[in-house]
């Protein structure tokens, strides 16, 4: 009935350490909206949730983020299946 | 080459001792041990909690481990790291390399360490008197990272 489902693209988006805590959540799956192809796109989405996430996520905060296990350039473009995480800068070692 | 993170520590001479093993080509055999320290940034700290992220950390160490043999001529190489809440005078990271001589280990070794502390995804959270705090990413590590490049 409604043809768009078929293209609708669901992610893993997964948060570690500060971040983690801040949104009370290890991973969700999120559909993305239609307007959303990439991390910018994405981050900028999460923002309009409320204000931890703008917080946390505000342009200049240094917020690493990995598509599929790699480290991700605001560019990366996202789709169906995708695993992205949002995580701040390491400190192991 | 070998990549481990676990909870457990670490024998850094059986470590040593399998590596050696076998190879009668290694002749210089370079290792480093990261510790839990008591103090950090003014604050007593009484036990640290480290986090990572489940499989993209092994493929981060496997990478760097990688460029590390691109770049020197190794027999061997291995990182365990620990997770989990450790304690001061605690063991949290194991490096060892085998190489031929010793300038290869041991540069190849310092190299590990520096682009560890930088590109694998772990989190240290430290509990202080104060309360817990996440440590903060050093600008000191970046420059060291930023030596070999």
């Amino acid at each position: 009935m409604k043809p768009e489902d078929s293209r609708i693209a669901t992610i893993e988006v997964l948060y570690f350490a500060r971040l983690r805590e801040a949104f009370g959540r290890e991973r969700e799956k999120i559909e993305l909206p239609g307007n959303v192809q990439d991390v910018a796109g994405l981050t900028a989405w999460l923002r309009n949730r409320g204000e931890t996430w703008a917080r946390e996520l505000a342009p200049g905060k240094p917020v690493r983020i990995a598509v599929n296990q790699d480290m991700a350039a605001a560019d990366t473009p996202l789709g169906n299946g995708d695993e992205v995480a949002y995580f701040p800068p390491v400190t192991g070692g | 080459m070998t990549v481990r993170v676990q909870t457990g520590d670490f024998d850094v001479g059986a470590e040593m001792a399998a590596m050696r093993r076998g190879n009668p080509k290694i002749g210089a055999i370079a290792s480093f041990v990261g510790v839990v320290r008591d103090l950090n940034e003014g604050a007593d700290v009484a036990e640290m909690t480290l986090e990572h992220y489940p499989g993209m950390t092994e493929k981060a160490l496997e990478k760097i481990v990688g460029e590390a043999r691109a770049r020197w001529d190794i027999y061997d190489a291995l990182v365990v790291h620990r997770v989990g809440t450790l304690k001061p005078t605690d063991q949290i990271v194991l490096v060892v390399v085998a190489s031929a001589h010793r300038g290869e280990a041991f540069q190849a070794c310092e190299f590990l360490m520096d682009y560890l502390k930088t590109r694998a995804p772990f989190w240290k959270k430290e509990k202080t008197p104060e309360g817990g705090r996440w440590v903060d990413a050093r600008s000191a590590d970046d420059a060291a990272a930023d030596r070999w490049s």
